[in-house]
């Protein structure tokens, strides 16, 4: 036992002091804020940028006040000029289109001879507000002939929701499954993304012990499986460490962020009783519908989900990183590992996919039950289906354990595996690996 | 024979359908450096690989200083694999006390250990440098001192010389023999037959899996050897009376007379009394050279595989 101490010490020092991890643990945080404040400046260079992109020349006049709005930021309205000189100065100009409205004798009929051009055919995206602009005004034209005004208008429009209870008649918060699946799917691919970056730790270290030829000196003080777990389990506690790291950065970050810009979360509250205006009632039912979602999510079960989540997570990195250990113990070089990652990354995809699919929709359906018991899928997809809620007709007991019981089976059968690839493998120079000699290996 | 450290008895260990030991035994006296020779692919890794426990042999047994080997005695050999290396982005000294608390040591005793090395070798500027920032042959120095550093009651040395310079190599040969001295049993695999010669108590040859020679260097030779003297002699009296004795006796072969009264031959003396006949030749003459022609290790080695072949 001591000697696996050892070697989990040795592979986590050498790990985390190693120069491209240290860079790694405290620049990646800072790229990722970087690129969020960049996405961010380019979304507003974007609509900045977008300002007097289209002209609107509205010789009915009937147009201008809704093309004039604040949404409508792109829009230059020209005037005393006519069809034809327009069009020659846009195409001299930087301009994506001009939207032409003929004078005549009713809005119906303006808007009938309304065209948009442009140089190239404007997408959805540009086109709608325009389209919905001119729709408002003549829908109001058409309400003011039939005599009905808009006050009537909204009564007869007025929206209704349907409320959802359980059969407790407890009132089910509607989005709050599309909350959970988030939740549970960020797990998943958190744990995915554990997997790849560090099982392919695990994998380079196993490599770098082979190609400098330190192997053969090392296990002839302690057994190969001593070896393997030693790597696995000093590498992923390099691993949960740099993600310690990364969770603390990013909390320091975001709040000096907050802090600097000042915009606390009163003023974001501030900023929306703003936009909606006097309107208190709708400001009071949406920050009561927001109260219920923030309840909604502390009565998760979060006590059995952290420790399942931890369970599963372990399960999940255990069977993965020891393929990996196994991959880096047949080839001599990293070039030759190509050929072996496509059959680990696949069940790990695929079961981003079946939860994708399938969980988000029926979290508790014959699919998604299915998965979560299938050992190599079972992590992931679990994980997605736990903050659904454990109990009768939710994630069932019996599917927990069977699932837990099955998962650490075939981490038992990986390790055994991998361990017979391992020992044989370590001591092999300068083969080309294939699958048909690694099959003879395990037979051996 | 001294007592033994190590006794191997019908060892056998087969690769699918590739057989690498057949039936192999010996026995490694203790305090004592034995040589494991054998052309490439006999079987000698197979052999020291089993003694260290990477692999398993299929039958047989070995007795490690009189108990059945178990994974306890690791830590009392120290293995110099010929594909050897170290980690290259650790520290030499960090690296050393890394490997000796492997083998069960102490991390305080290591670090004394270590101490008396880098002295001895006069390096103790390395301890913090990393192995990437060495030569081959600074390399090859500090990983002899992981093979040795925990004090190992067995040694085996697999190809210990290459890659040094022929400094280098005396000082480890030197080093090799001040620890047999001192108690420890040296396994010494080499292709390099003059080191075998001059380093080796008892040698066993391998080949194709089978154990086809065995026993202590000297007597080996002593065995293998033609009993043939080669001599050289002045002649200083009856000349024609010294040349009638020597073809007539039937002992005498070889006989070469050169112009200025010397003649050269080659006496076959086992079943003679060659005393006698020395005696006789040298009542007409003096004695100027005379030589018991020894086979080298590289002759048994090369003989002894021709003679298995046919």
């Amino acid at each position: 036992m001591s000697k696996l101490r050892l070697i989990i010490k040795r592979e986590y020092l050498a790990r985390i002091r190693n120069r491209s991890f240290i860079v790694m643990t405290f620049m990646s945080p800072l790229l990722f804020v970087l690129m969020l404040t960049l996405i961010l400046w380019l979304i507003q260079f974007n609509t900045a940028s977008a300002e007097g992109k289209v002209w609107v020349l509205d010789e009915s006049t009937y147009f201008e006040d809704v093309l004039s709005t604040q949404e409508m930021q792109s829009v230059k309205l020209i005037n005393q000029i006519t069809l034809s000189e327009a069009l020659a100065q846009v195409a001299e100009k930087e301009v994506m289109g001009l939207l032409y409205i003929p004078k005549a004798s009713s809005v119906e009929l303006s808007a009938e001879g309304a065209v948009m051009y442009s140089k190239n055919s404007f997408s959805i995206q540009m086109i709608t507000p325009f389209e919905s602009a001119i729709r408002s005004k003549l829908e109001e034209e058409r309400l003011r002939n039939m005599g009905i005004n808009q006050a009537q208008f909204d009564e007869v429009t007025r929206g209704y929701s349907l409320k959802n209870q359980n059969y407790q008649g407890e009132l089910n918060l509607k989005g709050i499954n599309e909350i959970k699946a988030f939740i549970g799917g960020a797990f998943g691919y958190l744990l995915m993304m554990f997997i790849i970056i560090y099982g392919g730790l695990v994998m380079r270290s196993v490599i770098e012990e082979k190609s400098s030829r330190i192997i053969e000196v090392i296990v002839s003080s302690v057994k190969p499986i001593e070896l393997m777990i030693g790597k696995i389990v000093g590498t992923t506690l390099a691993g949960l460490t740099q993600f310690m790291i990364w969770i603390c950065i990013a909390f320091v970050l975001f709040v000096a962020l907050f802090a600097g810009l000042g915009l606390g979360l009163e003023g974001l509250f501030q900023r929306e009783q703003l936009t909606l205006g006097n309107d208190s009632k709708a400001f009071l039912q949406i920050s009561q519908q927001l109260e219920g979602y923030i309840q909604a999510v502390l009565q998760f079960p979060w006590e059995s989900m952290a420790f399942f989540f931890m369970l599963f997570f372990i399960l999940g990195y255990l069977i993965y990183s020891s393929l990996y250990a196994a991959i880096g113990a047949a080839v001599d070089q990293e070039t030759d590992t190509q050929q072996f990652m496509f059959p680990i990354v696949l069940p790990l995809v695929f079961a981003m996919y079946i939860g994708f699919i399938s969980v988000f929709d029926t979290p508790h359906g014959d699919i998604a039950v299915f998965f979560s018991i299938f050992p190599l899928t079972a992590p992931i997809v679990m994980l997605m289906r736990l903050p659904f809620g454990i109990g009768v007709n939710l994630v069932e007991v019996w599917q927990l354990i069977l699932s837990l019981v099955l998962s650490f089976t075939t981490f038992l059968g990986i390790l055994w595996l991998s361990a017979k690839i391992y020992s044989v493998g370590i001591l092999m120079h300068g083969h080309k690996p294939s699958l048909k000699k690694i099959f003879r290996w395990i037979k051996s | 024979m001294k007592s033994a450290l190590v006794q191997i008895e019908n060892l056998t260990k087969t690769y699918q359908q590739f057989r690498a030991l057949d039936d192999f035994s010996i026995q490694i006296p203790k305090a004592s450096i034995y040589g494991l020779l054998g052309p490439n692919g006999a079987g000698k890794t197979t052999l020291i690989r089993i003694l260290n426990q990477i692999i398993y042999a299929d039958s047989g047994t070995i007795l490690f200083n009189g108990h059945p080997l178990n994974s306890e005695d690791v830590s009392h050999i120290g293995y110099l694999p010929e594909e050897r290396g170290l980690y290259r982005n650790m520290k030499i000294g960090e690296q050393l006390t890394y490997l000796a608390t492997l083998k069960g040591m102490r991390v305080e005793e290591a670090k004394t250990e270590l101490r008396y090395w880098f002295e001895k070798f006069q390096i103790d500027s390395w301890i913090n440098k990393k192995v990437s920032g060495l030569s081959k042959g600074m390399a090859q120095k500090v990983q002899f001192i992981s093979t040795v550093l925990h004090r190992p009651k067995l040694l085996i040395l697999d190809e210990p010389f290459s890659g040094f310079d022929p400094v280098n190599a005396e000082i480890i040969k030197n080093e090799i023999i001040a620890l047999k001295n001192n108690g420890t049993t040296v396994i010494l695999s080499t292709h390099r037959m003059e080191s075998v010669q001059e380093l080796c108590d008892r040698i066993c040859l391998i080949h194709k899996s089978k154990k086809i020679l065995e026993g202590e260097v000297n007597e080996l030779q002593q065995r293998a050897k033609d009993c043939v003297y080669h001599i050289r002699l002045s002649i200083n009296h009856n000349r024609s009376a010294l040349e009638e004795y020597i073809s007539n006796c039937k002992a005498i072969f070889d006989v070469h007379y050169n112009g200025k009264n010397e003649v050269g031959l080659k006496l076959k003396y086992a079943d003679q009394n060659a005393d006698i006949i020395i005696k006789n030749l040298l009542s007409n003459s003096s004695l100027l050279h005379l030589e018991d022609q020894i086979p080298s290790v590289q002759e048994l080695f090369v003989r002894n595989i021709k003679q298995y072949e046919n």
